[in-house]
């Protein structure tokens, strides 16, 4: 499902002495089945695009086609629970939104919403735990019982449970160890890959942007700095570091290098596989 | 959602209201929900009206935002209005609709009092739009302190209230927060039946309580943490300074007072 987004424009508290532009001319598209990273500094408007994805936040300027259905500033909106089911959105810190005695109760919570059967909700939910890593046994718990990082994946667990088209994650690893992080992850990352879910991922980890965004939108003070695919962004260093970010790690490893070597290597490469890869390739070809 | 919500919020400005004690702002507002009741005829009510208008101008807040904040009590002092209107049965009978009957000193009343109650919530939400929370609580703590001498707990009534304030706003946006993560998840607070929609707002309530709950319990650990141990020899970040314009205020006061009571019938 595709989602575009033109010239949308945000202001929290409109209206009152608190009225706050958060973004202002934001276009862009979201293919269908492709992997979408927003990066930006904190504050730039991030979590504020997405609350527009699926209409918790109705743009006070501008349009968003979210697949057939458009939504235009200024119009009210109703019968929005297709649009919700759709597109899933994992919120900064989900697991806030936890209430249900058990764990499966909860994951349920959004497929009953959206009148999905009891037996099918149940084994949506036992998927769901699979594949966000925790053990079937969670079920049974309570949701409070758990730990942090446990309590995150049982609230990622109930967005996949609503089986989206749309998957919309904000910082979904932030607090995660490394190992999780990872797996979680990769997770999303074949998820959209066997499935052809679409994947919009907002991350403070460039890594994460250059190894599985097929595009980035990079956002600064509200608007669309720049969008291109992960090579055309983290090869001009300047822009990102303009707005207060950076190049992922492999990338200054690999313009250190070819600072020291006095000549570029022949790709840029995004993820420490790739490096790898072009070295070892270099070695043998200058023996 | 939540962010309409004015009443009760602090609009940060520079004026001569602003400025003033928290303590001879608090006095005042009692002195003036005292006098309010001076007034009884149509001189004294203008007085009244133009000297609320008076300190609004000082306050340099927007008349707008007044409105504003006054809507959700509208509803209120209309419905004062109305009562007085229709079951005051005094002076000439002006009309007759149904079984209602309506009559002159029935409007009079009416307009009076609901003047009153306008009057009253203008000044003290004027209070709170030019004086920080913590400042109110801090005068409050000021004044009631003779209190202590008979066991009255005033430092910790206090400090109980501004801990209240201080997470009114935090509450309300983790309420804006938690609301919008289970409409992600298909939940739906605007519309159904009644049954329906109390049970839904369970799902809001729980977290609400539960991270309430949480973040209370971290504050009284980083209070003792601290060495926080209650009011006895603690010492005070913001002194309260008492300037010759806060005396002003209150001869102002007294004098509308005076003028009152002269011109009431
Ligand atoms: N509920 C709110 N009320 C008022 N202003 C808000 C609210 N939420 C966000 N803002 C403001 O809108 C702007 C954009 O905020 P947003 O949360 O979209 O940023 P972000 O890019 O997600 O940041 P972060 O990386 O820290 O999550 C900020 O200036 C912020 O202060
Ligand atoms: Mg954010």
């Amino acid at each position: 499902m595709d989602i575009k987004l033109r010239e949308v424009e945000y202001r929290y508290a409109a209206g009152t002495p608190f009225e706050r532009l958060a973004i202002t001319d934001v276009s862009f598209h979201i293919p269908s089945g492709e992997y979408v990273a927003i990066i930006g500094h904190t504050g730039s408007g991030k979590s504020t695009v997405l609350q527009h994805l699926n209409v918790l936040l109705k743009p006070l300027k501008g349009e968003i086609e979210i697949g057939r259905r458009t939504i235009v500033a200024g119009r009210k909106e109703k019968n929005l629970k297709d649009v919700r089911r759709r597109v899933g959105i994992v919120f900064q810190f989900p697991e806030h939104q936890l209430f249900e005695e058990t764990v499966e109760k909860d994951i349920c919570f959004g497929p009953f919403n959206f009148g999905v059967p009891m037996e099918q909700a149940k084994k949506r939910a036992r998927e769901a735990v699979q594949l966000v890593g925790l053990p079937e046994s969670v079920l049974e718990r309570s949701p409070f019982e758990l730990s942090g990082g446990q309590m995150r994946r049982v609230a990622i667990a109930g967005v996949l449970a609503m089986k989206p088209d749309v998957l919309v994650l904000d910082e979904p690893t932030a607090g995660l160890d490394p190992r999780g992080r990872h797996d979680m992850m990769e997770m999303f990352s074949s998820l959209q890959k066997k499935n052809g879910l679409t994947c919009v991922l907002v991350t403070h980890s460039m890594e994460d942007a250059a190894r599985y965004a097929d595009r980035i939108v990079m956002m600064h003070k509200g608007r669309v700095y720049k969008t291109g695919t992960p090579h055309d962004i983290f090869r001009d260093r300047d822009s990102l570091t303009a707005i207060g970010l950076d190049v992922p790690e492999t990338v200054r490893f690999q313009r250190l290098m070819e600072a020291q070597l006095g000549r570029p290597l022949s790709r840029l490469c995004l993820t420490p596989e790739e490096l790898a890869e072009e070295l070892s390739r270099m070695r043998r070809e200058s023996l | 959602m939540m962010e309409k919500i004015i009443l009760g919020r602090y609009l940060p400005a520079d004026s001569v209201i602003h400025r003033m004690d928290p303590r001879a702002k608090l006095m005042f507002i009692f002195g003036f929900v005292l006098i309010v009741f001076l007034a009884n005829n149509v001189a004294t009510y203008a007085l009244l009206g133009a000297f609320t208008l008076f300190v609004v101008f000082l306050s340099k807040v927007k008349p707008q935002f007044l409105i504003a904040g006054l809507k959700p009590v509208i509803i209120l002092i209309l419905f004062t209005f109305f009562l007085h209107v229709f079951f005051t049965k005094e002076g000439e009978l002006l009309a007759e609709i149904g079984f209602f009957t309506i009559y002159k000193g029935g409007v009079i009343k009416g307009i009076f009092i609901s003047l009153r109650f306008f009057l009253l919530i203008l000044v003290t939400s004027l209070l709170t739009l030019t004086t920080p929370p913590i400042s109110v609580t801090d005068g409050i703590e000021a004044l009631f302190g003779p209190l202590k001498k008979i066991k009255v707990p005033v430092h910790e009534l206090a400090l109980m209230m501004s801990i209240s304030l201080r997470f009114i706003p935090t509450l309300l946006d983790e309420t804006d927060k938690i609301m919008k993560a289970q409409m992600a998840r298909g939940a739906d607070f605007a519309s159904g039946p009644i049954l329906e929609r109390v049970k839904a707002v369970i799902p809001l309530l729980i977290p609400l309580f539960v991270s309430a709950f949480k973040r209370a319990e971290e504050l009284a650990v980083a209070m003792e943490a601290r060495g926080y141990k209650g009011g006895e020899g603690r010492t005070k970040y913001r002194i309260l300074a008492w300037k010759s314009r806060d005396t002003v205020s209150l001869v102002l006061l007294a004098v509308l007072a005076a003028a009152l009571l002269v011109l009431r019938s």
